[in-house]
């Protein structure tokens, strides 16, 4: 009779002595790509974020879905930068965190953001392990809806 | 007016002679500026990169425009250039601007070509302030609100201490009021009353009377029954089970107070079976320009308490505060797992959050109040099942449900379909 309660398959963050430290969790091998996932063109560079800003294609375009964007930009984007992308999201109306800037003050393309969202860049950090690829690029054209809602504004 | 004249001769002149003019413009600015304006442009524009006086992504701003002035003799129209075109400044190889690019790991500093000379005098104006003295009432409070509680507990002690003397000495008064009546009845010949003969005692009396030892026994058995019963249903069951954690992380704080919405951190709970404990690095969202803690305080949970658990937080991820660089030293959080399903029944976050849109608080309970948190639902089969039986299964708009809900609709005569009628009650849905 098997043990039910701990089976001997190994658990999401368990320790288990076969695993260096014994974490079960672990960072990917390097020079590796898991399944369902695709390398990015551009380095974390200021360099490469000029190149991202210039190639503004965004694979997922036909696949926009603003409600999709909206629910994953309230989420991870909003408490910061706001709703509308005004740079005047909850944290930063409570002074927790300053100088978030509104869209339309910047130079931004569906490039950039993406990269930005991909590297972070200064005080932002990366959101690549928070969204996928195709959420990324969801949240990145709906952040350009946003901003031009702005300037039309 | 001579305000006005000197800026518009400063923006006319600015080959010749220029320097004293600035020399005599800065003074007049320098009164002018407004720092309450400077502060709020500091907090919209710059905040992000820069503190006053700690390091962050760049310098520390405070007295900037003396500093620049007596270490590198660079003037406010430096600053100027700049703020408005940092990467323009580098690309002309201006020396101190490539000095300082480099320092701050090629960091791009955003260009403000926006901000307009008073702008930007305001902004200076508020970096020049001299530092406030920090407050220390705050902690004084805690102290003193802390003392009368641990003495209202003494006092109490002592009260009972005393009762317990006074009943002692009460017994022990009586017990010699006794003793000298009974050596007065014995001088005075008294006969004190001799105990009657003894009849059966009461435990054979019980045992000759079969009826009443079969009532017992049955009421013992059933007695221990419950109890064994009891017993064993709480195996396995950890509600309200609140270890104490490697870092104090209080949801109430970050979840309640600052609405951080739950999927901020957990994000694969949307997209997977497990609802995932964050990885370190998406603290640091946030807490690379938040090193401190300023909200509301409790004697328990003082300022010096948070913050200290902040650095916690630095030293685990490596992080140097003072440099703002990571040293690359890592040293992973072990957190203590908190819900824990046995391993023979399936559960699919994903499948909860996203399909169902059940709020987390369903199960998880109200997490935004929690200071430290706990196990709020017995997770058991029967509160599993429960829900299940109460719930109705969202359908609109889901065309994967099209073709069940309209014949099971059909089938139960309903309209809305519980999980259970949809077939969430079947063994094979989490045990398998």
């Amino acid at each position: 009779m098997p043990n039910m309660y701990t089976s001997v398959g190994y658990e999401a963050y368990g320790e288990y002595d076969v695993f260096a430290k014994g974490q079960e969790a672990m960072a990917p091998a390097e020079n590796t790509i898991a399944r369902g996932h695709s390398l990015y063109a551009f380095p974390n560079s200021n360099e490469g974020y000029e190149l991202a800003k210039a190639d503004s294609t965004n694979p997922y375009e036909t696949d926009y879905d603003a409600i999709r964007g909206k629910a994953l930009y309230d989420i991870y984007c909003g408490i910061c930068h706001g709703n509308q992308g005004k740079g005047n999201g909850y944290l930063v109306a409570n002074e927790k965190i300053l100088g978030v800037p509104s869209y339309d003050a910047r130079e931004i393309t569906v490039g950039s953001v993406y990269h930005v969202i991909y590297f972070g860049k200064n005080t932002m950090g990366s959101y690549a392990n928070q969204l996928n690829e195709e959420e990324r690029w969801q949240v990145s054209a709906y952040v350009m809806n946003l901003r031009e809602a702005l300037i039309q504004n | 007016m001579i305000h006005s004249l000197s800026l518009n001769l400063f923006r006319k002149s600015r080959t010749a002679g220029f320097l004293i003019l600035t020399f005599l413009a800065s003074s007049l600015w320098a009164q002018d500026a407004d720092p309450a304006k400077g502060k709020s442009l500091f907090n919209t524009n710059c905040a992000a990169c820069h503190q006053l006086d700690k390091k962050m992504t760049g310098p520390a701003l405070r007295n900037v425009e003396t500093r620049l002035s007596e270490t590198e003799g660079l003037d406010r129209t430096w600053l100027y250039a700049w703020i408005r075109n940092s990467a323009g400044m580098i690309k002309s190889g201006d020396a101190y601007a490539n000095k300082i690019y480099t320092e701050y790991n090629n960091s791009a500093m955003t260009a403000f070509p926006q901000l307009s000379d008073t702008e930007l005098n305001d902004i200076l104006a508020y970096t020049a302030q001299p530092k406030a003295a920090p407050v220390t009432q705050a902690t004084s409070d805690v102290v003193g609100g802390g003392v009368p509680s641990t003495g209202g507990a003494d006092n109490n002690q002592i009260l009972l201490a005393g009762l317990a003397l006074l009943f002692g000495l009460l017994a022990i008064g009586l017990f010699m009021v006794r003793k000298t009546l009974h050596r007065f009845a014995m001088a005075n010949d008294i006969d004190l009353p001799v105990d009657k003969p003894k009849s059966t005692p009461i435990w054979i009396a019980f045992a000759q009377n079969q009826f009443l030892v079969l009532v017992t026994a049955i009421f013992f058995l059933l007695a221990s029954g419950y109890f064994v019963y009891g017993f064993l249903m709480q195996i396995g069951i950890d509600q309200g089970y609140e270890p104490v954690q490697p870092i104090h992380y209080s949801h109430k704080i970050h979840a309640g107070e600052n609405k951080i919405d739950c999927n901020y951190c957990h994000s694969s709970a949307r997209v997977s079976k497990h609802s995932g404990i964050p990885s370190l690095n998406i603290c640091m969202n946030c807490h690379k320009s938040i090193y401190e803690y300023n909200g509301p305080t409790t004697a328990e949970y003082t300022k010096d308490f948070y913050d200290n658990e902040i650095k916690k937080l630095y030293k685990a991820v490596g992080w140097d505060d003072a440099n703002q660089v990571y040293t690359g030293k890592t040293q992973p959080v072990k957190w203590v797992r908190i819900h824990n399903l046995p391993d023979f029944a399936y559960f699919n976050h994903s499948q909860h959050v996203t399909v169902a849109g059940i709020e987390c608080q369903t199960c998880h309970g109200p997490v935004e109040e929690m200071e430290i948190m706990s196990q709020y639902a017995p997770l058991t089969m029967g509160w599993c099942i429960n829900c299940h039986r109460e719930t109705n299964v969202k359908v609109t708009d889901n065309a994967y449900y099209d073709k069940i809900h309209d014949e099971l609709s059909k089938k139960y005569g309903v309209e809305e379909l519980t999980a259970a009628q949809m077939g969430g009650l079947e063994c094979g849905k989490c045990h398998y």
